[in-house]
């Protein structure tokens, strides 16, 4: 009990007298970024995906062939999820105006939906008031439906008149304007009917034989976590013909986006945490020099080893726990008003913050402390007592190799713990951790090699002399300010380049709608309507052929594990063919086609779903393409940005394969909102068969999107800021007492104060030029391999780096040295060295 | 004849550095009764601080052995060690080693503290009066004169109240007015409390004021003189 109650008076005399601020600001910083980024990901980040699932008009959508059983929404239910049937059928629809002829039959998307119809986003009516249309209240009612505004220009029609579904009348009560459903089908869309479910029977189309699609829409509109069970639950209840969907399977550009957005945010916060780990260990190990005396005495003094040990260690964890609250209501600080900053885009029904993440924040800040503090405490409590009489003698070591083990097992654990991404997390702390390493490396190569300097001038070279005098210390103290320089330039100078360029990998020109189904001997005169847009694409041609073996063997997809790849692997592929590659494509394994054609020249198949399907350079895959089977080896992989809105495909021939299979071509193009409903009906008018598809609400969903994570992004650099200065600001002080003494001593050898100013200088500069250069390489290094690897955007150099690098290296480390000595300069020596001896 | 407090018996210490054996303390072999005061002198290097380390168990011989208060050190581990010095002795060391970031009050709290004395703060503050700071309580070291820092060092000491003192050198970093201010307060709480002082220096004068002078050279006890006043 008197140990404990000791063990705070220690501890609030050494807050009072200063030595714990950058621990504690070092720690207080970790939970804080930790938490932060926490409390976001449980409350914005689902509503991020959230408002990409007004794309799909659900969380997530189950379908299947058949009816689906009713359990599925019994479960829902059960577990508080909101749910509503859809079922989707093809089906003639006519104009009926007594005339059983009529205009002619369209062949239209047929929707019947039940109440609750959609749960994410709405359904848009036309109005003639009002250009940007009326968010429609409630479903078709019984009797009524409503067709788009595709099908309504087609038939002829208009509110009011009657149409034909099978053997059902029904009354036109709206025209459709935009349906949230836009996420799925996006090549199997003709004009569409929304009807109520409940008028199914009476058009008694479905007979056996009817190819209809059944769907249940679940989403969790309580908010309270109950979709992750329930779709683990329905994972092992799927049978043969069932797929479940959500908006990231079926749109690449939106899951691209998310992914990225993910990957940012979780960066962003680990930087931040491994530089604060820098400082608590900087922090630390400065502590343990700093209380040798104090452990001594308390052993001289009679207090046993066990003893000493519990008061230090009884002073970290009280310590760690006051920091680690802090820290967790700074976060939930930061979140609140990271969640101000975001609703004031888009308003979101966010959930409260829960409680997991301030417990594994707070965890966080009890593992670094212990991880990096231990150690040295372990060693304070091991002091010899004699030092009290002997102060030559050697300081115990740190822990020694143990503790770097400690430390980063420790730096691993935070990472695989709090990276969502583990080839992200794997690139931050592999270029963290080699920098530090080369950069001691390098550091310590430069200091042997200023021995072989010819030197003039005493000042000079004594200040590099004491670079050369304590070459690990030197070493490690320039990584460290390497380290703290390279945080700073990355988030500076680096991460406004990633930005901008993930803002730039959504051009401003992406086209907004898709021109599909395009018969070749259209062509010629599509590509001239294509032509008035404001932009075009060329017209690609596109086959649709299954994928049924894999290097001579009938693919089996039960060898998929997951369902994305398996329903992949199931689904028609629209394949393609070009001599060219085509732009927003780039080759990350292989060669080209360049000039080559025929079979043998191969296939260029997209990484991600050659990942997905675990096929490689080098696999022979056969295409059954309307009963013809087209085999062909992969040759090349390439990587696709798909969030540039233009046609792109998972499987490329080379040319001289596919020609002679029956196709269809596709283009885009982008229309201002204005023209775009003329230019469209004068399409469809020319040529009836052309489906255009906007895209326009796709893309205006990812740019929003990525537009707040942008500023989440900014937000949560602030915590990395903050890191690298105290990384900085430890490094400086980790030395700062035996440059004080050092200069002492010099002063009571005569030396004046210009001199010793100038030596210290010296120094200064020497050290900041180096860290600033290794920071610059490593913040350029990071940067490249983020933009290539991670986040797949087109990485430039940007050569400021070097100049703020290096010039902000000399400049802040010199003023940084020079305010934390300009006191001893004053102090008479003696004082310093009774104070510091 | 009662059991002297002190008793140091063929003491002999030898550290290994570089490549030759270097003897420090060589056989070395005293009594120290209670009440008794008693200087080490010796050149600087003669072994003086090391026999004081040895002697307060803040290190182990090579060879002998040092009995304190009837217990032989060698038959203790250092936790034992510890648990004994805290209960004896009292030290006072040449570069005052009061810990910097804790006020002189602290200081002269921080031995009684870890006592688990119940009034460490009352008694601490009875003794820097004592020593002449009662104004001084709250300063921290740096703005204490080095005699000033010096009384504080001796306020802990004899705080604990020990039976033995040990000083190291005390004068060691003061000017001459300030050390004999120094040492005429040690030597006034010294008889006081009938506490038994060990006293190591090089000051003439400081060995003088001690009723019996031990001489070491070359890690050999030289010398042991009763002086008379």
């Amino acid at each position: 009990m008197n140990t404990v109650r000791l063990a705070f008076r220690m501890l609030s005399r050494d807050w009072r007298a200063g030595e714990l601020t950058i621990l504690i600001a070092a720690m207080v910083l970790a939970v804080a970024s930790i938490g932060t980024v926490g409390f976001f990901a449980d409350r914005v980040k689902g509503a991020l995906g959230k408002q990409a699932n007004l794309l799909l008009g659900a969380d997530v959508l189950i379908s299947g062939d058949r009816p689906l059983p009713d359990r599925f929404t019994a479960e829902a239910t059960r577990r508080g999820l909101t749910s509503t049937p859809v079922l989707r059928f093809n089906s003639m629809v006519r104009r009926d105006d007594g005339d059983a002829a009529g205009t002619g039959a369209v062949l239209a998307d047929v929707k019947a939906v039940a109440p609750r119809y959609p749960l994410r986003g709405t359904v848009v009516l036309v109005d003639a008031a009002n250009e940007s249309g009326t968010p429609a209240r409630d479903i078709p009612a019984r009797g009524v439906a409503w067709p788009d505004a595709r099908l309504a220009a087609r038939l002829d029609i208009k509110v009011g008149d009657a149409l034909a579904v099978g053997e059902a009348t029904l009354k036109v009560g709206a025209i459709v304007q935009q349906e949230p459903e836009i996420a799925s089908g996006l090549l199997a869309i003709g004009p569409r009917l929304l009807i109520n479910l409940d008028d199914v029977p009476a058009t008694n189309l479905m007979q056996p034989g009817n190819r209809a699609t059944y769907r249940l829409l679940v989403a969790d509109l309580s908010t309270r976590g109950a979709l992750d069970p329930y779709l683990t639950w329905l994972q092992g209840e799927l049978t043969a013909g069932q797929r479940m969907e959500n908006v990231r399977d079926l749109r690449p550009e939106v899951r691209q986006t998310l992914e990225r957005a993910e990957q940012f945010l979780g960066l962003s916060a680990l930087v931040a945490v491994i530089l604060a780990a820098v400082a608590v260990a900087l922090a630390a190990s400065r502590y343990l020099r700093r209380h040798l005396d104090a452990a001594a005495m308390l052993r001289c003094f009679g207090a046993p080893r066990r003893q000493a040990l519990a008061l230090f260690v009884l002073q970290f964890a009280a310590l760690g726990v006051i920091a680690s609250l802090v820290g967790i209501a700074l976060a939930l600080l930061g979140q609140g008003l990271l969640v101000a900053l975001l609703t004031a885009v888009a308003p979101a029904d966010l959930p409260p913050p829960g409680l997991l993440p301030a417990a594994s924040a707070f965890a966080t800040g009890v593992i670094l402390l212990f991880g990096f503090a231990l150690p040295p405490l372990i060693a304070l409590a091991n002091v010899p007592p004699l030092r009290v009489l002997r102060r030559d003698l050697p300081r115990p070591k740190s822990g020694g190799i143990v503790a770097y083990l400690l430390g980063a097992a420790v730096i691993a654990l935070l990472i695989a713990w709090q990276a969502q991404d583990a080839k992200a997390g794997a690139i931050m702390v592999g270029g963290i951790g080699g920098l530090l390493v080369v950069a001691a490396f390098v550091a310590w190569l430069l200091i042997v090699l200023l021995k072989r300097v010819p030197q003039r001038g005493g000042t000079w070279r004594f200040g590099l002399a004491n670079l050369r005098r304590r070459p690990l210390a030197s070493s490690l103290q320039i990584g460290a300010l390497a380290l703290g320089f390279m945080a700073l330039l990355l988030l500076t100078v680096v991460r406004g380049d990633l930005m901008q360029n993930w803002r730039a990998s959504i051009p401003a020109d992406a086209p907004n709608h898709f021109v599909l189904n395009v018969l070749p001997e259209q062509v010629e005169g599509v590509r001239k309507a294509m032509q008035e847009a404001e932009v075009s694409t060329p017209l690609y041609p596109m086959v649709r052929g299954r994928l049924v073996e894999v290097n001579g063997k009938r693919l089996d997809t039960a060898q998929y594990a997951d369902t994305r790849s398996r329903r992949l692997a199931e689904r028609e592929f629209n394949l393609s063919f070009a001599s060219e590659l085509p732009k927003s494509n780039r080759i990350v394994a292989g060669k080209w086609f360049d000039g080559a054609t025929g079979p043998q020249a191969g296939i260029s198949m997209e990484k991600g779903i050659a990942d997905s399907l675990r096929l490689k350079v080098g696999d022979t895959l056969t295409f059954d393409i309307a009963g013809t089977p087209a085999t062909a080896a992969i040759t090349s992989l390439r990587k696709v940005e798909w969030d540039s809105f233009r046609p792109n495909f998972f499987t490329l021939f080379a040319p001289g394969v596919l020609e002679s299979m029956p196709q269809t071509y596709l283009g885009a193009v982008r229309l201002p909102d204005q023209k775009a409903a003329a230019w469209l009906s004068a399409l469809v008018q020319d040529y009836p068969n052309v489906l255009a598809i906007d895209v326009g609400e796709i893309l205006r969903q990812v740019q929003m999107i990525i537009g707040q994570v942008a500023k989440a992004v900014e937000f949560v650099f602030l915590f990395t800021l903050v890191g690298g200065l105290l990384v900085l600001q430890a490094a400086i002080a980790a030395t700062q007492d035996e440059r004080r003494f050092d200069a002492a001593i010099l002063r009571t050898l005569g030396a004046s104060r210009a001199q010793l100013s100038a030596a210290q200088n010296a120094e200064f500069l020497v050290l900041g030029a180096l860290a600033g250069t290794l920071g610059s390489a490593g913040a350029t290094a990071i940067g490249y391999v983020l933009s290539d690897r991670v986040f797949n955007i087109p990485f430039s150099a940007n050569p400021m780096v070097w100049l703020y690098g290096i010039a902000g290296g000399m400049i802040v480390v010199t003023l940084a040295g020079w305010l934390g000595t300009r006191g001893t300069m004053r102090q008479p020596p003696l004082a310093v060295i009774r104070q510091l001896a | 004849m009662t059991e002297p407090l002190l008793r140091a018996v063929e003491l002999t210490k030898i550290v290994t550095s570089g490549e030759a054996p270097l003897t420090i303390l060589d056989d070395v072999g005293f009594s120290i009764n209670a009440g008794d005061a008693v200087a080490v002198v010796g050149a600087s290097g003669s072994g003086k601080t090391t026999l004081l380390g040895l002697l307060a168990g803040l290190d182990q011989p090579t060879r002998g052995d040092v009995w304190l208060d009837g217990t032989a050190l060698s038959t203790l581990d250092e936790d034992a060690r510890a648990a004994l010095r805290q209960r004896l002795l009292g030290f006072v060391f040449q570069s005052f080693q009061l810990l910097p970031h804790l006020t002189a009050l602290e200081n002269v709290m921080l031995p009684l503290e870890l006592a688990g004395a119940a009034d460490a703060a009352s008694s601490a503050k009875d003794w820097l009066g004592r020593v002449g700071l009662a104004k001084r309580t709250t300063h921290y070291p740096k703005q204490l004169s080095g005699g000033e820092q010096q009384r504080v060092a001796i306020a802990r000491a004899f705080a604990g109240e020990p039976k033995l003192l040990m000083a190291d050198e005390p004068t060691g970093n003061l000017d001459n007015a300030t050390g004999e201010e120094v040492i005429d307060l040690m030597f006034r709480l010294n008889r006081e409390h009938g506490t038994t002082l060990l006293l190591v220096t090089h000051d003439a004068s400081l060995a003088g004021r001690c009723a019996r002078k031990l001489s070491l050279s070359a890690g050999r006890l030289v010398g042991d003189a009763a002086l008379v006043h």
